[in-house]
């Protein structure tokens, strides 16, 4: 049976500074070490476990040290996430969320905590000086920066099966998770698309490889899993836009979770394969008529909408075959009937999903807009509500005056600001962080580093992304009231944390 | 070569968890088509004051 699709997300954000110079790193730093400064003691972030250049083909590459770099923030939040700079832009990982819904909650705390990094960061700047980020991922001149989905999945799956079976939900999900885009950036772009489905998909070139700045593929085979490696991988997707809707970020998330566990189960093998994926990326996102085809290795041809029914029908077959344990069963009922009503939305009328999927919100926008100014779609205006879609300053962003429908409740989202889920070992970390601060000096995925004041440090190991749960180990919390406490009921006890 | 995979839409109905202010997608379409007007009016009172500026400094490194 397939193991639970614990996930999480990654999101590189844009940056800029007004009337100040400064360089992207400069003012990533200044965002995020404002928001530390105000909040918590600095925690440093280990890298020991991290092997970037190791492929899930089999093999692994030179030259992809970590990029350890100690000039460079890089820290865990008492929530259990990640927030770093990385590649000159300010980047925030989720913690380890235990199903979909919970994945979205932590996204949209994500976005919470750069809000108020951005305001912290505003009152050190000088009079006239403004820093401002932007949860979008491009900036229409060719540079692209990402964000990123994990999922766990089986180490015992094959990976070239995985990847090829994933392929086509990669290629054609963009209909409803893709955030539009007005222009395009490919190299011998003509200037006849004036607005895309995806923000990424112009910047595709491969169907499957290790990198992920340069060609970057569809399938992405970094296999640096951040627990048992015997048992599990992490599949790193970069494929994917971010997005402003909630909704729009639980289906990604959620109807790839289930196709995942499809694949492991081995219950999703007559879907048909992309004849060529890396041509049908870009085909599907500059299709807003949704009608053209796009061919199979079978032969025949079929649109996204169409691959995206077979998918769906295949998911609910095997919701009946297998069961939606592995994403939780009542969050993948949730999924499946989310799935069904956007793909009769994009069917039926696309306005309708206006509310949910990000493209279609935008456009709407966009055309709205060209057209009570009679404005031509290359206009400076209508580029500036592309990426004002995307700004994170509540007084300016588009998103938010959208009409997209809010599912989070805002409650639930500033608890995650500060609290780790329930659900996976995410509550360890961050319940360590919470409790002694000045006693972690480092913390990764995998593990929690503790300074008791003895001659040596003391790592915890933390293997299985499902212990170290609230449910398993509340109660040692409970008794432990230092460190050196925790430190040894963790190795007097027989059980399993 | 041209023949199309035939579309598989299903019609069974299940027992769903919902979401509290979840509607009807058609419904809420309505909705957002008659707030179109309001939306630009308030949107065109935030825009970036000049467009061409912003969008010509909106300069990125590349990222992941």
């Amino acid at each position: 049976m397939a193991i639970p699709k614990v996930c999480g997300i990654e999101t590189e954000y844009g940056i800029i500074v007004r009337g100040a110079d400064a360089s992207p790193v400069v003012s990533s730093t200044l965002l995020i070490n404002s928001y530390l400064g105000r909040n918590q003691n600095l925690i440093g972030w280990d890298f020991g476990d991290e092997q970037p250049g190791n492929d899930a083909r089999g093999f692994a590459h030179d030259g992809y040290d970590p990029e350890v770099d100690i000039h460079l923030v890089n820290t865990v939040l008492t929530n259990g996430a990640r927030y770093y700079v990385d590649h000159a832009h300010p980047e925030l990982s989720t913690p380890e969320c235990a199903d979909a819904l919970e994945a979205v909650v932590y996204d949209r705390a994500a976005e919470e905590i750069v809000r108020r990094s951005m305001k912290l960061a505003n009152d050190n700047l000088p009079s006239g000086a403004e820093l401002i980020v932007y949860k979008n991922n491009s900036d229409g001149k060719g540079n692209s920066y990402g964000c990123h989905e994990n999922y766990l999945v089986d180490r015992n799956t094959s990976f070239p099966r995985l990847a090829a079976e994933i392929t086509t939900h990669f290629v054609t999900r963009q209909i409803f998770c893709g955030a539009g885009k007005v222009g395009c950036e490919t190299l011998l772009h003509d200037g006849s698309v004036g607005f895309q489905i995806s923000q990424r998909a112009d910047f595709f070139e491969e169907e499957i490889g290790l990198e992920t700045t340069i060609k970057r593929p569809i399938v992405n085979t970094r296999d640096e899993p951040h627990c048992d490696p015997a048992k599990y991988r992490r599949l790193h997707v970069i494929v994917g836009d971010s997005n402003m809707s909630e909704c729009a970020t639980f289906l990604k998330v959620g109807t790839t979770s289930i196709v995942l566990s499809m694949i492991e189960d081995e219950a999703l093998a007559h879907i048909g394969y992309l004849a060529h994926p890396v041509p049908a990326i870009r085909q599907v996102s500059q299709d807003l008529s949704l009608g053209s085809t796009v061919l199979l290795n079978s032969g025949l041809r079929a649109t996204a909408l169409e691959l995206q029914w077979s998918l769906l029908e295949a998911a609910q077959k095997y919701a009946v075959s297998h069961g939606l344990e592995s994403v939780g069963e009542e969050v993948g009922q949730l999924i499946l009937s989310r799935w069904e009503d956007v793909l009769t939305g994009l069917e039926d009328d696309v306005d309708s999903v206006a509310d949910i999927v990000d493209w279609v919100a935008k456009r709407r926008i966009v055309e709205g807009y060209a057209q009570r100014h009679s404005l031509a779609i290359s206009d400076s205006r209508i580029k500036a509500i592309d990426f004002q879609y995307h700004d994170m300053r509540i007084e300016k962003s588009l998103a938010l005056r959208a009409g997209l429908r809010v599912i989070v409740d805002p409650s639930d989202a500033e608890r995650a600001v500060t609290h780790p889920p329930d659900s996976t070992r995410a509550y360890f970390r961050g319940t360590c962080l919470q409790r002694w601060p000045e006693s972690v000096v480092a913390a990764n995925w995998d593990s929690v580093v503790f300074d008791t004041k003895d001659e040596a440090l003391t790592r915890i190991p933390m293997m299985e992304p499902l212990r170290g749960t609230r449910r398993l180990t509340e109660g040692l919390f409970a008794k432990a009231k230092t460190p050196a406490d925790l430190i040894s009921l963790l190795a007097e006890s027989d059980s399993e944390y | 070569m041209t023949e199309r995979v035939k579309k598989q839409k299903s019609g069974q109905s299940r027992d769903t968890p919902t979401i509290s202010d979840a509607k009807p997608a058609t419904a809420s379409g309505d909705r957002i088509k008659a707030d179109l007007e309001d939306m630009l009016d308030e949107i065109d009172g935030v825009l970036e004051s000049n467009a061409e500026e912003f969008v010509k400094n909106y300069v990125q490194k590349g990222g992941q």
